[in-house]
């Protein structure tokens, strides 16, 4: 067993994590912890860029950004929090660029920008090029400028080691133990302020656009530890992930022109969002598909809608829409135009489904993608255990794994990489203030004790269920009944398959016994991780009477803003699951009804 | 239908000899190969070693030999290969941890030694440092790396001598050698004009048939070897 001590400790190291970094160390001694080498973390599979209001072709304004957020997040998302995120976010990208990010250019030699979904003009309510794009792998390119930056700001890295537990005394954040992968060697890191940016959940469902990775590992870690989880019950499933596969088609193509068509040949979304059509938010998409191939539009008869963006149908549609490019010229598009900008997208129909989508239209489904719930923190990514929103001292979230609440019940596309840019430095400034103010806490004798045990015991389990039955049993009962849309009774029977899928996991089975990259043991603790996760969704999302956002319930179709205006609260207790409730913060923007 | 996998399996623990399992199994002709590990690692035996993470071709982790090419796993289909049988292995060069892991420090540390950032020590100007989309195109090819490894260890030069500092991290020096904004091409070419550097590179092009991001890394390679013979990258 090793001891190290840092005064700031990141755990994960995407975007956010990286970020963090970043800015802690500049004033803190600073290590990142991750269970991936850095460069094969989930952020690098973003794709189609990062909002900001830089204006570069067309007007826009921080302002709107905001709104936009707001209207999106079905007016759950806090607006202190979403002002803030929208003003910086102009900064945010110009840092990025100045870090080297070799984004897409204008020809005047600026930022280029496409519009994004639920990105808009607040005059016109015409869509806005606010999505700041590097063609589309924008994810890759952040993640890649921010490891770059790492190296040359000498950050230090603790390469696939394992979180297993988070450390917390008297009510003060006093380091993590974690398994170093490649020894089985458990580590323990004492540190004043402890940043979790671990990412997100995606594979409690079947069929998504995460890595293996996202395991929901952040949550599970501090829910053990009786710091509760945020508003769970909204996850985003992403219109346009490859059928079956999950693997996500960018909502750029839409940006760039491209519409769904249903069995019948008609762009179904013109009656479902009138004035933004195509780009209207995720959450109204992804219903939409499912109400048409509920109505048995779907294309062939199967599960899916038709993603075109061949270049007659996106000059046919341009037409249609009056869409212009910033100098008012008709807006038309070539295959050059499309395979220059979406060359990744393309890269992917042709490898997985053997379709060109230059000359033939994509076969889409709804996607798990995106967690709007997380941790709860503060604006400066200071976590927050209660509905007083009580700071734990030195415990900080930032990125997917935080609900600051930014996204509320709805994120739009593109704000997703905003978040980490802009919540991971101000978590990365706050630790790093915390600690040059506080002294290390001391930590109890044997800290790996409680891990250690846990570990070990799992890696002994002989039982007789296998852990990829029971991963496909959860994903199963999640997809069937907590997904796009929900039904009192099918969330019941959630919370009930939930409960034994949770008992049966303690009769696993692991191969595996050995020290060495004992992936048989990590994805085991994983799946606990998941399962956890899963089963804090169901219970959340059975809790709220309303369909907001992400969560859409046939039984109660309308949003409630009289008893349901407020952030859900859950923890772990007890081996039950206990509720509470919080206030939304509204500053300028009073609940409306929303429409595209 | 069946098909036949041959998987390399080396566990220092237990002291076994590398050796070879083989697996057979149902596979749907649009299986990834990574699907078929996955399927092996959840049914057949836990204890196989691999690294995964994005299974979509964007992250870099599961690099390897698949019938004694480099390839991603996850970017392979069953019904790209000719036959049914597959001869699966840990990518060649590096240090073999556990049967489809090896370790990729060696592999970053070459990537490291290029000054693989970006560079330009005067301040910053308020909005956003112009770039022409010109410019911008001049080194978008080596944007696109992932840093799977899969091109340098392909690579007999790289085999060898592993002092080789490799394609990849030749790719990544390119990559702000090439980008107008940046300041040190020139200490980036000093570091490539040695015994270890470009000049290794006997233009194979295995390198440019590994790299699952479709790099055209023989050429970037020959790009450097051109500005630091000429002095200058214009």
């Amino acid at each position: 067993m090793q001891k190290h001590q840092y005064e700031v400790l990141v755990v994960g190291a995407g975007g956010a994590g990286l970020t963090a970094a970043l800015y802690a160390s500049k004033n803190a001694s600073t290590a990142v912890i991750s269970k991936l080498y850095p460069t094969r973390s989930h952020t690098g599979a973003a794709q189609g860029g990062i909002g900001a209001a830089l204006g570069n072709t067309e007007e826009d304004h921080p302002e709107w950004h905001a709104y936009d957020t707001v209207k999106g997040s079905d007016y759950l998302g806090d607006q202190d929090a979403i002002d803030f995120m929208a003003a910086e976010a102009v900064d945010a990208v110009y840092e990025l660029e100045h870090m080297g990010l070799p984004f897409s250019r204008n020809p005047d030699g600026t930022i280029a920008q496409r519009p994004f979904g639920g990105h808009t003009n607040n005059n016109t309510g015409k869509p806005v090029r606010r999505a700041c794009y590097a063609a589309d792998r924008t994810g890759h390119m952040i993640l890649q400028t921010l490891y770059q930056q790492s190296i040359k700001n000498n950050v230090i890295f603790f390469d696939e080691f394992y979180v297993l537990d988070l450390l917390i005394v008297d009510g003060r954040t006093a380091g993590v133990v974690a398994l170093e992968l490649a020894t089985g060697e458990m580590h323990i890191f004492q540190a004043k302020a402890v940043i979790i940016a671990t990412g997100g959940h995606g594979r409690v469902w079947e069929t998504t656009s995460n890595a293996y990775s996202y395991t929901g590992d952040g949550v599970a870690l501090t829910l053990r530890k009786g710091i509760p989880a945020e508003d769970m019950e909204f996850y985003q499933f992403h219109p346009t992930g490859i059928y079956r596969m999950g693997i996500l088609i960018t909502e750029g193509v839409r940006g760039e022109g491209g519409v769904l068509i249903n069995g019948e040949g008609d762009r179904f979304m013109e009656t479902y969002a009138p004035t933004v059509k195509d780009l209207a938010s995720r959450d109204v998409i992804s219903r939409a598909m499912y109400l048409e191939m509920k109505a048995g539009r779907g294309v062939d008869g199967k599960n899916y809608m038709n993603l075109d963006v061949t270049p007659e149908v996106v000059n046919h549609f341009s037409v249609i829409d009056g869409r212009t490019n910033p100098d008012g010229s008709p807006y038309r598009v070539t295959a050059g135009d499309i395979l220059s900008k979406l060359p990744d997208i393309i890269d992917f129909c042709e490898t997985y489904i053997g379709v060109n989508p230059i000359a033939e239209p994509m076969p889409v489904q709804p996607t798990a993608h995106y967690a709007m719930g997380g941790i709860p923190t503060n604006k400066y990514g200071e976590v927050v255990v209660d509905e007083k929103n009580t700071v734990l001292p030195g415990l900080y979230a930032a990125g997917e794994v935080a609900c600051v609440s930014v996204h509320g019940a709805n994120r739009l596309g593109t704000n997703a990489l905003l978040d980490l840019i802009v919540f991971g430095k101000y978590s990365g400034l706050k630790a790093a203030e915390y600690a040059a103010g506080e002294p290390y806490t001391d930590l109890p004798s044997e800290p790996e004790a409680f891990a250690m045990k846990q570990l070990n015991d799992l890696r002994n389990s002989n039982g007789k269920e296998n852990m990829v039955d029971i991963a496909a049993e959860m994903k199963s009962v999640m997809a069937d009944h907590v997904g796009v849309f929900r039904v009192e009774e099918g969330m019941k029977e959630a919370v009930d398959k939930m409960a034994e899928i949770k008992e049966r996991f303690k009769d696993i089975n692991v191969d595996d016994q050995g020290l060495k990259y004992n992936m048989n043991l990590i994805e085991a603790w994983e799946l606990s991780n998941l399962i956890d996760v899963a089963n804090i969704t169901a219970v959340s999302a059975l809790a709220r009477k309303e369909s907001r956002g992400a969560h859409s319930r046939d039984d109660y179709p309308d949003r409630d803003d009289k008893k349901w205006l407020k952030h859900t609260l859950a923890w772990m207790e007890n081996g039950g699951i206990r509720l509470a409730y919080k206030p939304v913060t509204i500053t300028d923007y009073q609940p409306k009804a929303r429409s595209y | 239908m069946q098909v036949t996998l041959k998987v390399f399996r080396y566990n220092p623990e237990d002291d076994k000899k590398k050796h070879y399992d083989t697996f057979t199994l149902d596979a749907e002709p649009t299986d990834r190969v990574l699907d078929l590990l996955e399927r092996i690692k959840g049914k057949e035996d836990g204890t196989l070693g691999f690294r995964r993470a994005c299974a979509h071709g964007v992250c870099g982790s599961d690099a390897i030999r698949i019938n004694g090419v480099n390839r991603l796993a996850c970017k392979v289909l069953v019904q790209d290969l000719k036959s049914k049988t597959m001869l699966i292995e840990p990518i060649l060069g590096l240090p073999i941890e556990k049967d489809l892991i090896v370790d990729m420090e060696p592999f970053f540390d070459h990537y490291r030694s290029v000054m693989p950032y970006f560079v330009n020590d005067d301040p910053p100007p308020k909005k956003e440092r112009l770039q022409s989309p010109e410019e911008r195109e001049r080194f978008d090819d080596t944007t696109k790396c992932i840093l799977c490894g899969a091109c340098s260890t392909s690579c007999p030069s790289f085999w060898v001598n592993g002092k080789y500092v490799g394609p990849a991290a030749i790719v990544n020096a390119h990559r702000f050698i090439f980008d107008s904004r940046d300041q040190a091409a020139m200490e980036r070419l000093e570091i490539l004009n040695d015994q270890f550097g470009v000049y290794r590179c006997h233009t194979i092009f295995n390198c440019t048939d590994a790299c699952p991001r479709d790099i055209q890394i023989t050429q970037a390679i020959g790009e450097v070897k051109k500005a630091i013979m000429k002095g200058s990258v214009d």
